[in-house]
This record gives C-alpha cells, structure tokens and sequence, in this order.
C-alpha cells in the first residue's frame, strides 16, 4: 500500500464532482421536488375547496328548496282565499241581484194595481153616473155633478 | 499452490501505478515493489481512471435526469434518483441546521459516488483483471475505495472543509479557544489542546481507513473465495455478496452521514 499523487488527484476530482453536482445535479432536482410539493399542497387544498364550496351549495339549494315550498304553499293558501273570497262575492252578488229583481218585480206589480185602480175609478164615475141616471130617471149632466161625481171617485 | 496464491493475492491487491522509479524513469511499475520504490511522485492510474469514472458517470446520469425532471409524475429514472435526493437531503436537514449550499450537494456527491465506487467489489474479481491482462495491461484493480489514496483523498477534502468552516464560523480565535479551552478550562490548557487536536485529527483519518478497511477486507474475502474450486465458490461467494449489498450501502451512507456530522459540528458554536 503506497501513499502517492493518487491521493491528490482524488482531492481535485471530489472537489470538480461536488462542484459539478451543485451546479447542474442538485438544485433542479430540489427545485422539481419543492414544485411538485407546492402542486400537491395545492391540489389537496383546491380538492378542499371544492369540498367545502359542493357544502355550501347543498346547503343552498337545500335553503332554496324549502323557500321555493313555503312560497308554494303559501300561493296555494292565498289560491283558496281568493277562490272562497269569489265565491263569497258571487254568493253576495246574487243576493243582491235576486232581491233587485224581487224589488223590481213588486214596484212593477205596485204599479200594474195602481193603474187598474186608475182604469177602474174612471169606469166606477162612469157606472156611478149611469146608475144615477137610471135611478133618478133622467139624465144626470155631468158638467152639473162634475163636483159630486170626482168626489164620488175619490172615495173609491 | 501455496506461492501460487499468494503471488494471486498480491497480484489483486497491486495498483496499476505510473510514475517516477528512481532507475526506470517515468514509467508504469512493474511490481508492488517497484511502485513503493516510486516513492510520492506516482499516480495509481487505474484507481484514479475508475474513480473519476464512476464519479463521470454519475454526475452525468444524475444530470440528465435533472435536466428533463418533471414536477408532474416522474417516470422510472427520476423516481429512483429523486429517492436518493429526497434520503440524502432528509439526512442533511436533519442533522445539519445552518444555511450551507454546499453541503447537502456535497452529501449526495460522497453518498452516491462512494456507492458506485464500493459497488465495483460486487463484479467477480477477476472478469476486470483478466480482461486487462489480455489487453496487456498487467495491474487493474477495479475497486478504488479499496485504495486507501482515494478514501483518504476524499476525507483530506472534508478535513479542509471542517477546518475552513470553523473558522469561518467562529472566527480563528474562536476555533482556538475551542480547541484549547475545553473540556477543562483554561488551566488545563495543554492538555486540552493535546486532546482536542487527536479528536479533530482523528476524524477524516477515521472516516479513511473505515471506508478503507471495509472495502479492501471485504475485496480481501472475494479474493481468497475464488482461490476455491470453481464448483465450491458460490457456496460463499453468494452469501458473501449478498451480505456484501449491505455493507457497500452502509459504508456509503456512514461515509456521508459522517461528513455531515461533522460539518454541523464545525458550524455549532460550543
């Protein structure tokens, strides 16, 4: 076993060797490695967003659906209201439509009796006259009577 | 037979060395002999050319991945270096807590560099030598961990780097003061100087001849098997290699986790 240059050609070549790897092995090895953690964290981190932001929209839509079934149930009540409200109205429209006609039909009737008591009172004058005349056995002047006569009429 | 295997033995524990023989001028040595006689003016050419091989290799494979590695799913190769990156860098953070560029680049570099250097024990021992001895190269030893030059190169580096950070940390008197000042106050000066310079010494000569002794035992034990009848190596070769996969990983792991160790103790202020 000699000790010779061999050991000092082996302190320059480990030297160059170290050199070389810091300079062209190491630092894009780490480099790639550090970029790869950095992505993965990221990933991971992205996938929990995605996680929580897929809650969050659940929960919405779950919010959303029971607002969407309140208002539904809501328009449905309000549906009946009115339809009961209409019927209550047509109910109410038609009580006052029918006794209208009732009202109607009575002041027509009113007046069909006053006007046959009219038609009658002129004929009673003229039947009241005619039957003077017959008792009294001559004519009855009507002009004369006149006064005797309406009052007759009157009192019918 | 009993020359034969040692002539064997030797043969597979011998660098190929290039170098200045004090008779043969620059040349490649011949024996272990004459590689010792070269005295330090020579260079282990087969150690050094597998090194910054594997060291090419992997820089350039780890690069390649780099440079097209996607941040969306990766495929095979990416996977597999990104494992490594991500281990590597675990083990940095958690034990080296200051801002330091260079250290966790540094730790994958020792981690995965000495894997590959230790993972040349796990080709049979003499497919290489072989092969190099038909092509008339007659030394080749293909495990370069296994040469105690390499580990200790390499632990000199983070020796100087330990150095160079304590006292860029706490500045040169207060690196003094730490290695002179404890563990008993100051009058006990000297001997707290004495003991803090064998532990600091003690390091990369430690983290060396771990990785060292490991290896050349292990390469040692892959040797004397195939000294076997061819029929009766795998009944220990296979055992051993497998238990082998372990300990090429570990001493790589130990290697690394060491040097980071001991850089966070250059950075922490006692």
């Amino acid at each position: 076993m000699n000790m010779n240059m061999t050991i000092i050609g082996q302190i320059i070549s480990f030297i160059i060797f170290v050199y070389l790897c810091m300079k062209y092995v190491w630092p894009p090895l780490t480099a790639a490695l550090a970029e790869r953690q950095k992505k993965i964290a990221e990933g991971l981190d992205a996938a929990d967003k995605a996680n929580r932001d897929l809650e969050a929209a659940q929960q919405s839509v779950e919010a959303e659906l029971q607002k969407s079934k309140a208002q539904a149930a809501e328009l449905i009540e309000q549906a009946n209201k009115r339809a009961n409200q209409i019927v209550d109205e047509a109910k109410t429209a038609a009580h006052t439509e029918g006794d209208r006609i009732k009202a109607a039909a009575a002041a027509e009737v009113e007046q069909e009796v006053n006007r046959a008591k009219e038609a009658l009172r002129a004929q009673v004058a003229a039947l009241a006259v005619a039957g003077a005349e017959k008792i009294l056995g001559a004519s009855v002047d009507v002009n004369n009577h006149q006064e005797l006569v309406d009052k007759l009429a009157a009192e019918l | 037979m009993a020359s034969n295997s040692a002539e064997y033995i030797k043969h597979h524990l011998t660098n190929l060395t290039y170098g200045n023989h004090p008779v043969n001028g620059w040349s490649f040595a011949e024996s272990s002999e004459q590689a010792a006689e070269m005295g330090f003016m020579a260079i282990n050419v087969d150690s050094m050319a597998w090194s910054i091989g594997l060291g090419a290799f992997f820089i350039w494979f780890f690069a390649k991945v780099a440079k097209t590695a996607t941040t969306g799913v990766p495929g095979g190769a990416q996977n597999f270096i990104e494992m490594i990156v991500e281990f590597v860098d675990d083990n940095v953070k958690s034990v080296f807590h200051h801002k330091n560029a260079i250290i966790a680049p540094m730790a994958l570099t020792i981690f995965v560099w000495v894997f590959l250097m230790n993972l040349m024990d796990l080709i049979p021992v003499d497919w290489i030598p072989a092969l190099a001895t038909a092509s008339g190269i007659h030394f080749m030893k293909i495990v370069p961990s296994t040469d105690l030059n390499v580990t200790l190169g390499m632990s000199i580096a983070v020796f100087v780097l330990i150095i160079f950070y304590s006292i860029q940390q706490k500045g040169i008197m207060g690196f003094l003061a730490e290695l002179s000042l404890q563990p008993l106050g100051k009058w006990a000066l000297p001997f707290n100087l004495f003991l803090e310079l064998v532990g600091l010494i003690a390091k990369p000569i430690s983290l060396a001849l771990r990785l060292f002794g490991n290896m050349y035992a292990g390469e040692m034990i892959f040797i004397l098997i195939a000294l076997l009848p061819f029929w009766a190596q795998w009944m220990l070769s296979v055992p051993w290699a497998l238990f082998h996969i372990l300990i090429i990983t570990l001493q790589a792991f130990i290697f690394m986790v060491l040097t980071i160790v001991y850089l966070a103790m250059a950075h922490d202020h006692h």
